[in-house]
């Protein structure tokens, strides 16, 4: 089926299966490969990309299901001149990653989260990361990133 | 993990769904956000041939205040049952339990009435709606017809819903804050290895999560209750006639167990909430 979907602003049309979860439209029909698969099964949240605005786990979405919506991927957070979106700036500056495989999906889960509650406490950081696990147990410096990020004005874009 | 194959229709209207659930009644399922269905499609456990898309139906997201009871569209998010102001105020057990499930991606996609129509007895809701006493509005070719909660849950994931009907709306009486939500989990968004969802408001109803093939209203402590029983005496009765599963996270016993101390939690928090 011929699916449409506004990826970062641009609108990415494709031919694909019917069972076609979005994490593969993303990363094989539009060539954006910053989105990662880790667990598959909804558990480690880092395929999270943001569709209508809002963090999902994109293994679980059909692209069907997104058809004619909005999705916003790691590649579409940073500004076209290269500034990093305030999330990135500040996982950059509290150095929140290790081997960096679930922070594509904790830069978009923390950029939903903080639209929703724009002045989280820790706790209400740590409960809204529930849906990311960071294997190296990177938590803290994620945390402190996040909260770094809190207030910004750039956060909603 | 992709799905087997199947052919995708995204239904307009509750109408248009179930003229096609009754064109293809054994092959056919209704995907509302799809967080119950595809996970089990993506490990072959349900491959359904055709796929109703009834995600975008227009008009079925909403939380009301319907004078004596709170009306809920079955395509309402969690996310949106967790922050609805109507929810807080006349169904807070609701918009509590909601707020519990999974993680916040999960609460953006999944729906009320999916999770209800999956019918599993270690989901959240499912508790929720009983202890509430809620009654479930299914759309099929006939017209509407309202099935009380407590009818509506028949087997493990099998529920009162016929092939050919969609649930549309579920419609809790009102209630007050003396209400409790207990889970217990070993990681943050696993399934509850055991769940207590209780409301003293009026007669007292208990109901729990993953303590049988489906969830299951705590009958022994509603009596207790009723007879003047305390929180712990009536909790001692959570596993009376009950034969919970055992798996990977929990034997039977240990669940037998673990409802006692959830129910007495739960007891005693409504309690508390009532003053």
């Amino acid at each position: 089926m011929k699916v449409t979907v506004t990826v970062n602003g641009r609108a990415e049309t494709h031919d694909v299966e019917t069972r076609t979860l979005l994490v593969y439209f993303l990363r094989e029909a539009c060539g954006l490969t910053g989105t990662n698969v880790g667990c598959d099964t909804t558990s480690c949240g880092a395929c999270t990309v943001l569709l209508n605005g809002e963090s999902v786990k994109s293994c679980t979405v059909l692209a069907a299901q997104a058809d004619g919506q909005e999705v916003t991927t790691i590649e579409g957070l940073a500004k076209p001149d290269g500034t990093f979106h305030p999330v990135q700036q500040a996982f950059h500056e509290h150095h929140a990653l290790q081997c960096g495989y679930c922070t594509p999906g904790m830069v978009m889960a923390i950029t939903s989260l903080l639209k929703e509650h724009p002045n989280p406490t820790e706790a209400e950081v740590r409960e809204g990361l529930e849906g990311n696990l960071c294997r190296c147990t990177g938590y803290h410096n994620i945390v402190k990133a996040a909260l770094a990020a809190a207030g910004s004005t750039e956060l909603v874009s | 993990m992709i799905p087997a194959k199947f052919e995708y229709r995204r239904a307009g209207s509750v109408d248009e769904a179930i003229g096609w659930l009754r064109e293809d009644p054994d092959d056919a399922k209704l995907l509302a956000g799809g967080h119950s269905l595809l996970p089990l499609m993506k490990l072959r456990l349900a491959t359904p041939g055709v796929l109703v898309d009834v995600g975008r139906i227009d008009g079925l997201s909403y939380v009301r205040d319907a004078g004596d009871h709170v009306a809920i569209g079955a395509l309402t998010r969690h996310r949106d049952l967790e922050t609805s102001e109507v929810a807080r105020a006349h169904a807070p057990l609701l918009a509590r339990v909601a707020a519990q499930i999974g993680d916040p991606q999960v609460r953006h996609r999944g729906t009320i009435g999916g999770s209800l129509a999956h019918g599993d007895p270690a989901s959240d809701l499912p508790a929720a709606a009983l202890a509430y006493g809620a009654t479930f509005v299914a759309q099929g070719p006939n017209g509407t017809r309202q099935i009380p909660a407590d009818e509506f849950f028949l087997g493990f994931l099998e529920t009162a819903l016929q092939p050919d009907e969609m649930l549309t709306e579920i419609r809790v009486p009102k209630s007050g804050g003396a209400s409790a939500f207990q889970k217990f989990n070993r990681r943050a968004q696993d399934w509850a290895i055991v769940g207590v969802a209780a409301v003293l408001d009026g007669t007292p109803r208990v109901a729990l999560v993953n303590m049988g093939p489906t969830p299951v209203r705590a009958r022994a402590v509603e009596e207790a209750l009723a007879s003047g029983a305390s929180a712990v005496d009536a909790a001692a009765h959570a596993a009376d006639g009950l034969e919970p599963p055992s798996d990977v996270h929990a034997s039977s016993e240990y669940r037998r167990h673990l409802a006692t101390v959830l129910v007495r939690r739960a007891l005693e928090e409504a309690s508390a909430a009532r003053g």
